[in-house]
Order: C-alpha cells, then structure tokens, then sequence
C-alpha cells in the first residue's frame, strides 16, 4: 500500500506487529484509544498517517475520528520529530521572566521558525509549552525529559551546541 | 483470587522500630525543581561519600538494618529557589544550593561530627542573617503546611513510611466506621471548597452524586493541572502520592462508587509515575482490589495519562478524553452528578482537594474550621512564582494577605536581573490566565474565594505571579489571550472566534493601530464572550484583558493615544533612550547591538539611532547602570 502512494514506508511488518501488541493489551477498545495512540508514538516518535488508519480499521473507526483525536491533543505528533525534542517553557512565571528570548535565540541558532520546528538533520525539535510545572526555577526548558532551570539564551544555545558537538565526536 | 492484606499497626510500628535504629536522617529533595538543578547527582555523591567514610548508609529501612544515616528521596519542598535542599533530621537543619562538591563537608562535619555546616545554611537576602534551621527560615515560618506538609519529609515511594505516619487510616474509618452520608456530612460541615478553580463545596458536589440511583458510580482525581503559574498538583502527586490517593478512596466511599480515575497530565511524567507506583503498592498491600480493609467493598484505581489539552480541566471535556474522544465540553445539565463518564454518575475532584479530604476525616471537621475565613475554611496553596525573591509553593491559611504572601513569605519585589526591587511591586496575576489581576490597593486584602471573586479575579488554582514595575499590562492581557485562543477547543463559536478577534485587537494596540474606538469594541466582545461561552474556558477567557482595563487603563490609553509604551515592552511602541546622566561609556550596548544603532567614544554616554534600532532590547539587558529606558 505504501510503496503505491509513494511514501516512505513506516509499515513493515514488524512495525505492525508492535501496534498489533498495543492493541491487544488494550484489548482492541475505542475507549482506549488516547493511551493506545500514546503508546504507539513512543515507538514511531509520531504518528503517522498508514498507522492511524490501521489503528481506525482494527478498532472499528473511521479514520477521520482517529485523526480527530491525534490532531486535537497536542502531545500527538502528525509529523516526524528530531531526536532531541526541546520544550521552551511559556507559562506566565516562565514568560514574565523572558522565555520568548530563549526561544528566538534557539530558533536563529537552529535555522528554525514558527512554521518550521525541526532542524533538517532530524536532529532538534524545538516547541513551546503552557508550563511545565517547574515555576519556581523559570525560566525553564526541558531536553527530551531533562528539566533545565533559571536558563540564559545563552546558557539554551550552550546546551544544543554541546549536545551537536557530543554527536559528532561519537 | 486472595489478597495478601497489610498490617497496618504493625507495619507502622515496623517502620518506626527500623527508624530509631538509625542515628540520621539526610532527605535530599527530589522535586522536580531540585532535579533540575542537579538534586540526583548531590544524592548520588552523599551515597557515595557516606559509604566511603565508613559510615552506614540505608536508603530503604527494613527490620534489620539500622545503621548511622537513612539517606532518603523526598517530593518538592517548596523553597525551589534555594534548591538543590538538602535537610537533616532529627535537627531539622536545611542546606540550600547544594552542590555535589559540598557533600564532602556534609559527611565530615554534620554527620561525624554533629555541627551543621554553617556556609550552607540559607541567609535572608534582605537582611544577611543565617538561619541554620527548617522551620526558622522566614518562608516556611509564616506558612502553615497541612496540605503540603508532608511533602518534602517524606519518601513518597515508600509505602510503609506513609502508612508508619497514620496514612491510610482516614481511608480505613470512612469505609469501615462511616456511612456515605456522615462522610459527605462530615466534609459539607468542614466547609471544604474546590481547589480546582470554582470553589464549589466538595461536600455538596459529594451528597447530589450519592443518593443518584446507578449500578455504577465514578471518581475521577482531576490532575490535569493546566493553568500556566501553578504547580500545587503536581508537587502533591509527586510528592505524597499515597495521599491523593487516600483522598480518592474517601471520595468513593462516599458517593458509593467502586472505581476511580486518576487523570495526570502528560507534562508531568515523575507525577504520573509515582502516582502509578502509589496504586500498585496499594494494590500489592490490599489497600485496593476486592473487600477493602474488610469493609466488604471494593475499589480499583486506573491511571490515565492526559495528552495535552488544557480544555480537559473542564469536567465534561476531561470525562470526554477518559472516554478516547477529543476532549471537548459539553452542555451542562445533565451535570456529571447525574450523567458523567459513560452515562454514570461521577464525581470529580482536584488533586490538592482531595489531599486535603484524609486530613479533614482524621481531625475532624471542627478542626479543620480553625484556620481560615467563615466562608472558606482551612490552608490553601499557592504556587508564588513571577519577580520574587522567594519563588515556590507555599500554603497559607485562607484570610492571609498578599502583602505577608509577596514581602513576609516571598521576600518581596525583585527586577529582571534577580536584585531587589523595593518599589517595584505592579501587580500580580492570580487564578492563571481565567484569573485577573490583583494591585497595589488589594495588597492588604485578606485573601479568599470570595472576596477575590468581589473584585473580578479567582483564586483559582491559586497561581500568583508577581509583576514588577517593568511589565507592560498589555502585553501580559494579550500573553493570556493568546493562551486561552490556543486552548479554545473551537466547539463554540463565542470562544473560538470572540477569543481570535480579542487577540487581534490586543495586537493592534501592541502595534500603535488602534483608536479610541477599539478599546470599545474589545469590551464589548469581551461581555459577549463571557456570556456566550460554553464552558469555563471561554466563560472566564476575558477576565484578564477586563482586570487589567479596570486597573491600568491608562497604560492602554498610552498606547492608543500617546502611541507609546510605558514599560517599553511593545516593540511597535518601544521609545529607546540613553539617559546621559547614567550612561557611563562602557561600550558593553554598542558591541552587542547586532544593527550598530548605538554610537558613542569610549567614557562618553552614548546615543541611540531609533531609526536604525529594531527594538531586540539586547541593550538594556547588558547594560549594567540602568542608563537604557523604554525598551526590554
């Protein structure tokens, strides 16, 4: 099917099998649909569109309903992500204390802007949240799941550099 | 199937007997503020420098084991600003800023030698006085933590720990002593109202749900802690899971129900984790599952994950998402009292609610009224973040004024490089982005549900961020407009739209297009949106733009008619200037201005080109002497 529309194929077998094993744990329940749809990203690191329509047909959906959840909900990712995910927190605590200059900065030393939140080499996501839930060091950013406190823009762009340089030196 | 049911006498005398035979305890806070800022390693480092010195270290207390030190995990503390915490018990003393290189002098002179380290101690800012202990320190000495208390002192994965404290025993009262009516009575009558936002009476909510006529009933715990600024739910869910949990079986109890959800938000993933951990433990322990503590009853707990929508705070849109559709509200009636999730009666309470709920059942309704004000009884948390010295969670009897929150508890004002800031005090937003703004003139106003509510604000969740004088009100109305339109989930058209066009007009008065005419018109949509809203979301979406009118309406003429922003915030408006009397030639603005607008020889004060400046406000950041005005 894939290879017909001309897509990159996510959907080899294998891949299947593992959604196939999400779906059974949740035994196969529309109810379940928004901790199936998580599970299912941590494997793909998003959604994509061959998995949700597959999703749709076993649970019994349309597509459309599966997609009505996936793009409702922002933790859904519709589009591939890199592999370091950056959270610029924009609560009040975080925004009052200057998050939108850490978020500009990253975004020139990226090449990144509102429309465009990936680097081309997949390898950084940069996004804004509502608030992490960290006020007391605002303000805050999280790499993928580490919390980074009180941050600088220039304390941000250390952190990317540091992490682009470890990758090349690996 | 048989479960193993827990002892809960003896594993607490268990737990306690294990205690004694050990010298000290060393708590390092690992809330998720601490972590960030390197609590994990300062951990890591004691265990090893404990164990290298010869000492014995436990982590887990079992019932042999004693040993000199029980090195210990806890949830947030409070005092994130001084973070990494690190406190000893039984002396009670706190070091702050910790840091693994300091750990070496921890071992050597408070755990050998019994002297607490002096230079880690916290000092007043304001004052220069040390405090070596806990409960002397300003920040926690004016609170009252009933709620929060035991967060921070204890490890809240350790099951034993919290039933050793009398965890478990409200629980076990209200299913095996109480009726469901004395335990809606005994709440009704503490006067205990929904932390969550409206303030509704929980008894009340409790007693419509119990007599509704179902085969089936829910709980659901509300941890979908959206609002911007506060940060309450999740230290409790991180912090003293166990308790939250215990809440959450009273609650069932009392309106007859069997299964009960937990509903955490993704952002939180410590929260959801521990929360997780609580209900197995309790499941392992036979707290959950079939005829619980002999009652007869049974009762299971699930835990779902939200998937990031801040809507799903509402009741209805967060029963819709439990049930894996797009959580979108709906009309109210049928109230979730009668139809809730899956057409069932259900009741849904926030997280610090129902933490509070063990406490009231335990001490009693009538001590539980002691604190507080007439109309709302008992403490209340407050996540007091924003330009304050003190930044973190505190909790205060209801009636405290913002005054002893912002300058007794927080230390007061500070300015955007972290100094004092005496007279700077602008306001503070509380109740997040449905809430509205408190002034000057509200600062000696004891705080509560409703006298906040007189003056057009909530506590809502109880977020409090401070604003210094260097805020520009229009900037902050339009940061929460933009919030909510994001948020709007686009069902209704007053919200979807009305909060779309609210925005544009915010944006055109941040650009200097407006006229009178439009401050007009955004008080008009801003009725029509309140009114015509479906849900909370949209209903209370106006409500910072409306605050901010009523208090700094001149700061919005400025913009319209002067074409200028006060505070400098608004790029369009921004008017950059050098004063000469401060500048003192550094030359630190001209070298970072990245269009060269600056000019100036060496010593001399410099000038700035407004026609060539494009307002990035890189300049007054790293200029040392204040000397750049009406640009940030």
């Amino acid at each position: 099917m894939c290879e017909k529309e001309n897509v990159p194929c996510y959907c080899g077998l294998r891949r299947f099998e593992k959604v196939c094993r999400i779906l059974d744990k949740h035994g196969h329940s529309p109810s379940k649909l928004v901790p199936i749809l998580q599970e299912v990203q941590q494997g793909y690191r998003y959604l994509p569109e061959q998995v949700q329509s597959f999703i749709a047909t076993s649970l019994g959906l349309s597509p459309a309903r599966v997609f009505g959840v996936a793009s409702f909900y922002t933790n859904f990712a519709l589009e591939p992500k890199g592999k370091y995910v950056i959270h610029v927190c924009d609560g009040t605590a975080c925004h009052v204390k200057g998050s939108e200059r850490i978020k500009d900065a990253l975004y020139k030393q990226l090449g990144l802007t509102e429309k465009k939140t990936t680097t081309s080499d997949m390898l950084f996501t940069v996004e804004t949240v509502s608030c992490l839930g960290a006020c007391g060091l605002a303000p805050v950013m999280t790499i993928n799941e580490e919390v980074h406190g009180q941050v600088t823009p220039d304390r941000a762009v250390e952190l990317v550099n540091g992490i682009r340089e470890r990758g090349q030196a690996e | 199937m048989i479960q193993q049911k827990i002892d809960m006498e003896a594993t607490g005398q268990a737990y306690w007997q294990a205690r004694q035979a050990v010298r000290r305890r060393v708590i390092v806070c690992a809330g998720t503020g601490c972590v960030a800022n390197g609590s994990l390693k300062v951990h890591e480092a004691l265990r090893d420098e404990i164990a290298a010195r010869g000492l014995d270290v436990v982590v887990k207390l079992s019932d042999d084991c004693g040993g000199d030190v029980l090195l210990s995990k806890s949830g947030c503390q409070g005092f994130c600003q001084a973070g990494p915490l690190v406190t000893i018990e039984p002396e009670d003393w706190l070091y702050v800023h910790v840091k693994p290189e300091d750990v070496a002098d921890i071992v050597e002179g408070t755990l050998i030698h019994s002297r607490p380290v002096k230079r880690l101690a916290y000092v007043d800012p304001a004052t220069g006085q040390p405090f070596e202990q806990t409960h002397e320190i300003p920040f926690y000495k004016r609170q009252q933590r009933l709620v929060l208390g035991e967060c921070g002192n204890i490890d809240p994965e350790d099951f034993e720990e919290y039933i050793a404290r009398g965890g478990y025993a409200a629980a076990r009262r209200a299913l095996k002593e109480m009726r469901p009516e004395q335990v809606c009575e005994e709440i009704l009558a503490s006067g205990l109202r929904g932390r969550g936002g409206g303030g509704f009476p929980t008894g009340r909510k409790w007693a419509l749900t119990l007599p509704e006529p179902a085969d089936k009933k829910y709980v659901i715990c509300n941890g979908d802690e959206g609002d911007p600024g506060a940060f309450m739910d999740r230290s409790l869910m991180e912090g003293n899971p166990h308790r939250v949990l215990e809440g959450i079986m009273i609650a069932a109890r009392a309106i007859g129900a069997d299964e009960a959800c937990a509903y955490v938000r993704a952002e939180y993933p410590l929260a959801v984790r521990r929360i997780r951990k609580a209900v197995a433990d309790a499941e392992e322990a036979g707290i959950l599952g079939q005829d619980v503590f002999e009652s007869g009853l049974n009762m299971t707990c699930q835990v779902m994950e939200g998937a990031g929508a801040f809507v799903c705070g509402e009741e209805t849109a967060l029963m819709a998402s439990i049930e894996g559709l797009r959580g979108m509200p709906r009309p109210k009636p049928p109230f979730p009292a009668q139809s809730g999730l899956w057409g069932k009666p259900t009741v849904i309470n926030n997280v610090e609610t129902l933490a509070t709920v063990p406490l009231i059942i335990a001490q009693g309704s009538h001590n539980y009224r002691q604190l507080g004000t007439e109309g709302s009884p008992g403490t209340k948390t407050f996540a007091v973040t924003g330009h304050v010295a003190n930044t973190g969670l505190i909790e205060v009897p209801f009636g405290t004024t913002l005054r002893e929150i912002i300058f007794d508890i927080g230390g007061g004002v500070i300015d955007n490089l972290g100094r004092p800031m005496p007279d700077g005090f602008k306001a503070v937003q509380i109740g997040g982005p449905s809430g509205g703004c408190l002034t000057a003139e509200h600062l000696d106003m004891p705080l509560d549900f409703d006298s906040v509510k007189k003056i057009g604000a909530m506590v809502g969740s109880g977020g409090l961020v401070v604003m210094n004088r260097d805020m520009c009100m229009v900037k902050i109305a339009h940061f929460f407009m933009r919030f909510t339109q994001n948020e709007s989930c686009g069902k209704c058209v007053p919200c979807r739209e009305g909060t779309k066009q609210m925005l544009v007009l915010l944006e055109k008065i941040m650009d200097g297009n407006a006229t009178p005419e439009t401050l007009e018109l955004l008080e008009q949509l801003a009725s029509a949106v309140q009114l015509g809203s479906l849900c909370g979301l949209g209903k209370t979406a106006p409500n910072p733009v409306l605050s901010t009118l009523r208090y700094f309406r001149s700061e919005y003429e400025a913009h319209i008619v002067q074409k200028r922003c006060p505070a400098g915030q608004c790029k369009a408006l921004a008017t950059p200037e050098i004063l000469a009397d401060r500048c003192k030639g550094c030359g630190a603005c001209l070298r970072k201005c990245p269009v060269n607008a600056i000019s100036g020889r060496k010593k001399m004060p410099h000038r700035i080109d407004v026609n060539t400046c494009i307002r990035c406000g890189t300049c007054a950041q790293v200029c040392r002497f204040d000397a750049i005005v009406g640009v940030k």
